[in-house]
């Protein structure tokens, strides 16, 4: 599984970032997370607002920080 | 492309059906307007019938979604309800005394109207 946090590199981006990783060491679970700062793969995604979390390519939120509670739900849903 | 930072709330996102008469021009005129105003953010209404997650959910994190339909075939407004969005603020061109027709020549006085009818609607509270 891969985690991709899309954005800038704000602090709201960063933010989100570390609640990936929380939500990930959580969960005790293998997964990639990486932060994806290229304007031009970003708006590949079809995002006009960031920071946004997609999961195996997939955009769980945009323009807002969802708690590592909402990221562990996408994870074990997966 | 500039490094622009997309990290900010887009407040007030704009859809206008962009359809094929001058109602639909003029909705899309209308949304471009209010973006170079810097009162909204014009959207991919496109992108949302084409059910793309991430236009999606940059959409849903608004705290305004105004639709701007050319007329009461309501095209945007479905196409928005259907992606599960719901609309705060709605425009019905021809519900606003300009009838539809194929004359492509747009009247800058119909859009302006259109504008002014669109911040009026904005000013309500929600």
């Amino acid at each position: 599984m891969k985690i991709e946090i899309l954005g800038m590199g704000c602090p709201k981006c960063k933010k989100l970032y570390e609640n990936a990783l929380t939500a990930v060491k959580e969960l005790n679970v293998q997964v990639e997370v990486v932060k994806v700062e290229d304007i031009q793969k970003i708006m590949d995604y079809g995002l006009m607002s960031t920071p946004a979390i997609a999961i195996d390519g997939q955009v769980k939120a945009a323009g807002r920080i969802p708690a590592p509670d909402e990221i562990k739900k996408w994870i074990s849903a997966k | 492309m500039t490094k622009e930072c997309l990290c900010q709330a887009n407040e007030i996102v704009v859809f206008p059906c962009s359809g094929g008469s001058n109602c639909g021009q003029i909705a899309n005129d209308v949304a471009v307007h209010l973006t170079e105003e810097g009162v909204g953010t014009l959207f991919c209404l496109a992108g949302i019938g084409a059910h793309i997650p991430g236009m999606i959910e940059s959409a849903r994190s608004a705290k305004r979604i105004v639709a701007i339909d050319g007329c009461s075939v309501e095209c945007a407004k479905k196409t928005i309800e259907h992606a599960g969005l719901t609309i705060t603020d709605y425009v019905d061109i021809t519900k606003e005394g300009i009838a539809k027709n194929k004359n492509f020549k747009l009247s800058q006085q119909d859009v302006l109207f259109i504008v002014k009818r669109t911040k009026q609607e904005l000013a309500k509270e929600r």
